[in-house]
């Protein structure tokens, strides 16, 4: 049977000066149906969004919705027609309560009273049906990125939303979360709700869609039920070339122990006597549930965090680590978990954001020297293939793999052994992934240790030589990348819950 | 191919509303400049004394006055922070340096057993005033830095507190708070006298713009070539990647506010052999001056941007308009509404650029 179509957008265009975003791109959405996105960053996926809510006007093209043409000024118009989006990138008043949240811009009222009694029931009565266990008076600050995800979705919900758009909804969940938001996701589905999916996730995509639109390089390249696609077929659609491996080939070799951590224990948080060695030119992931102490543990090795025992030794000589200046010194480098917020300066260019942890270097009689400083720049972006016009680009145009380049080549410029990465691909593409993958390699082969945190278990086990799984703060055990599998870990990582 | 043809071609491939945008863009992120030159070309017209040389460098002086201050405070705006203390600060400079340096033959002094007013102590006197403002910049950035408070708070209570320690200097050695005169004129010479004329125009330029100028290549290079002015744009844009990078964040803020402490004691300085007459209130609201110009000059309250030359520019635009409306004869009451107005209209307009378009 025909399903409804609930959702149309017809030959949308949109330019920017010099680019092409969209190019005559068109969508149907029916009714109770998962209708997945994909393509690499840039493809267009998000500017199709940012048309359909108003964010940019579109040059050329229509939107109906039901049946009838609309054209939203903003997103607000958009949430009063039953059109919803959870962002990839949250936007939300962390200094408020969960429920202050919900109902921004809507709050129930009592005469000129906000009634915060029929405030904190419909929160919970939208948390129950969702099956979301969060206090809707808790300050959003207090809580997970991942919960606070699921508030942005109960949020959707709450306004009885016909359509939903889903932009990377799992970039920061682990797999346990994510499970919980396909049954949210099905639940949805199972209502009529209409859902587009936005994901570069291969595996999440094929389990959830029910159809997929591949986007590539601002024109619309294939749709088709998501059963009549493999992986390969996906890759290939969205890059326009072969991609045989999502993995590079692992060709470093693990030498001497060269970091050794002992009782490792943290003043402020769960982290509980965690022990491990590493050696040279190994790559060592950190696998287990969000707040189990994997980004904890590397924080209180970079000194960012206030340790309260426990000792740090690199190649025999005890570090102290007391604040990242030190850790630097001693040749520790963090790549911080969200990029956005403490990885980057958005506003300054590329060259500042790459010098900016080694400028010592550049000092000549006390001041800076531009040359130098633009040569180490220059070895960066060659180093790391970063894609960008020049070095005064401000990096928040960049994509988030290239910013994420530079940011790797800012620590690289150091000249570490130690290279502590937390979540290096997050909300990256699979083409860039790929690169980001074989830049760590690259690293392990020149002799450099690396410990990786990841929430994508199947990326742990491609490119790290040993898994240390965390549980609950603790050191829950180590599997061997090469034998071992995702349930094996999975099992380690519920030890302590 | 040169830079305008490529800009040609660049045109010349938009569609019509981009070609508008073009437009419209080109036209408000310049309105600052357009608005200048038209109201530079009104004044011009209805008071031919507007561009005379002696105007000119009536206008070159008082923003000599002025930049001193906003470069230091245009620190702690990229800092995302800002300094109420500032014009304190500049007034309790101006008044130690009134009362170390007042003429020796004079019949009331602050402190009668101090030498003359020669070299050695001249420049002694201006070490002790930048060192003055730069421990009450010091305790700024302490307190900020420290105890992660906002410059806000920090700032106004070190107001309130220099306030306290002018009054009390104004009633040493039985002065009973009345103004501090009688400067020097050794003193006065190397300072606000003249350091060259320009015969043909008949006007000198006076030592102090020299100083400014000094001041602001001095801080160019601070800002543009040194790691501290590299940190202070880094922690002013991202404190938390800043901090992981590996910079001294607790030391570079307060370096920033010591720094801008020793530049408004240097203005306090200068005001002293401007003025011949200090009074308590010396430096009252100076800081919202500085803060605006800095603000025109494009120095964001968002933090890590801005540029000395914007701050230099900044200044000139309050200048020429603070000199224009009493030239043109506007009623001083209505000034203050005009200069509230522009300031808001500047900032609006300058917000613009910043903004990141969706």
């Amino acid at each position: 049977m025909e399903k409804e179509i609930l959702l149309k957008m017809t030959d949308i265009s949109k330019a920017f000066p010099g680019v092409k975003a969209l190019d005559h791109v068109s969508l149907d959405l029916e009714a109770g149906t998962v209708h997945a996105l994909m393509g690499e960053n840039g493809a267009g996926k998000s500017t199709l969004m940012k048309c359909l809510f108003g964010i940019y006007t579109k040059d050329s093209g229509q939107i109906f919705l039901e049946g009838k043409e609309v054209n939203f000024k903003n997103s607000r118009e958009a949430l009063d027609n039953g059109v919803a989006m959870v962002h990839q990138e949250l936007n939300q008043a962390l200094k408020r309560s969960v429920m202050d949240n919900i109902w921004l811009g809507r709050y129930p009222k009592k005469g000129l009273i906000v009634d915060e009694a029929k405030m904190y029931k419909d929160t919970s009565a939208v948390f129950e049906e969702l099956d979301i266990h969060v206090d809707p008076k808790r300050i959003m600050s207090t809580m997970p990125v991942s919960q606070r995800q699921m508030v942005e979705i109960a949020k959707a919900v709450s306004y009885n939303s016909k359509v939903i758009v889903f932009d990377e909804p799992t970039s920061s969940l682990t797999e346990e979360e994510v499970e919980h938001l396909f049954r949210i996701i099905n639940m949805l589905r199972d209502r009529g709700v209409g859902i587009i999916y936005i994901s570069h996730k291969m595996a999440e995509i094929k389990r959830i869609s029910d159809t997929i639109t591949i986007m590539r390089d601002g024109t619309h390249v294939v749709t088709k039920p998501a059963k009549e696609l493999s992986n390969a077929d996906i890759i290939r659609y969205m890059v326009g070339r072969e991609l045989t491996n999502q993995f590079p080939e692992k060709t470093n070799k693990p030498g001497a122990v060269s970091l050794e951590v002992e009782g490792l224990t943290a003043q402020y948080s769960l982290l509980k006597d965690v022990s491990f060695q590493a050696r040279e030119g190994e790559v060592l992931g950190l696998a287990g549930l969000d707040g189990s102490g994997r980004t904890e543990t590397l924080e209180n090795i970079f000194g960012n965090a206030t340790r309260k025992s426990g000792t740090i030794k690199l190649r025999g000589k005890v570090c102290k680590n007391r604040n990242p200046i030190e850790s630097i010194k001693n040749g520790f480098s963090l790549l911080t978990e969200e990029r956005r917020a403490t990885g980057i300066f958005a506003i300054e260019n590329i060259r500042d954001n790459t010098i900016i942890s080694s400028m010592k270097k550049h000092l000549r009689f006390g001041l800076l020297n531009s040359k130098s400083m633009r040569e180490d720049t220059q070895w960066s972006i060659d180093a790391m293939h970063t894609k960008t016009p020049s070095q005064e680009t401000k990096i928040r145009s960049l994509s988030g793999g290239n910013q994420q380049k530079v940011i790797i080549g800012r620590w690289l410029l150091t000249e570490p052994e130690v290279l502590l990465l937390d979540e290096p691909t997050r909300g990256i593409d699979v083409g860039a992934k790929y690169e980001i993958y074989q830049l760590i390699l690259d690293l392990a082969n020149r002799g450099k240790t690396v410990l990786m945190v990841s929430s994508e278990m199947p990326e742990l086990l491609g490119i790290c030589d040993r898994i240390l799984v965390m549980s609950g703060g603790r050191l829950a055990g180590e599997v061997d990348a090469k034998t071992a599998t995702q349930e094996e870990i999975m099992t380690l990582a519920a030890k302590y819950v | 191919m040169s830079y305008f043809s490529r800009k040609r071609q660049e045109y010349l491939s938009l569609d019509q509303v981009d070609r508008r945008r073009f437009w419209t863009d080109g036209l408000l992120n310049n309105a600052l400049y357009i608005l200048m030159a038209i109201f530079i070309i009104f004044t011009a017209v209805s008071n031919k004394n507007f561009l005379s040389p002696s105007s000119i460098v009536n206008i070159i002086t008082l923003a000599a006055v002025s930049l001193p201050m906003a470069l230091g405070i245009g620190g702690c705006i990229v800092l995302t922070g800002t300094d109420l203390s500032a014009g304190r600060v500049f007034g309790l400079a101006a008044a130690m340096t009134a009362a170390f340096l007042q003429n020796r033959a004079a019949t009331k002094l602050i402190f009668e057993h101090l030498p003359n007013a020669n070299g050695g102590w001249i420049l002694l006197v201006l070490l002790v005033v930048m060192i003055v403002g730069a421990i009450i910049g010091m305790v700024n950035g302490f307190f900020v830095a420290k105890f992660s408070l906002h410059p806000f708070i920090v700032t106004l209570a070190t107001q309130l507190i220099t306030y306290g320690v002018i009054l009390m200097f104004f009633q040493i050695n039985g002065n009973g708070g009345g103004p501090i005169s009688n400067v020097a004129q050794e003193f006065k010479n190397v300072v606000s006298g003249p350091a060259f004329r320009i015969a043909k125009w008949n006007v000198s330029i006076p030592w102090y713009v020299l100083f400014a100028l000094f001041l602001v290549v001095i801080m160019w290079i601070v800002w543009n070539k040194t790691t501290f002015g590299k940190n202070m744009f880094a922690v002013g844009s991202n404190m938390e990647a800043a901090r992981v990078s590996g910079v001294n964040v607790f030391m570079t803020t307060v370096l920033v506010h010591t720094l801008a402490g020793a530049l408004y004691g240097f203005a306090g300085y200068v005001e002293a052999a401007r003025l011949g007459s200090i009074t308590a209130a010396t430096g009252l609201n100076n800081e919202s001056d500085a803060i605006a110009a800095c603000v025109i000059g494009g120095v964001s309250f968002v933090g890590g941007t801005g540029n000395i030359g914007g701050i230099v520019l900044g200044v000139f635009v309050l200048r020429i308009i603070f000199v224009a409306l009493n030239m043109l004869g506007i009623n001083p009451n209505l000034q203050y509404i005009i200069k509230g107005a522009i300031i808001l209209a500047a900032c609006s307009l300058d917000m613009r650029k910043y903004l990141v378009r969706k």
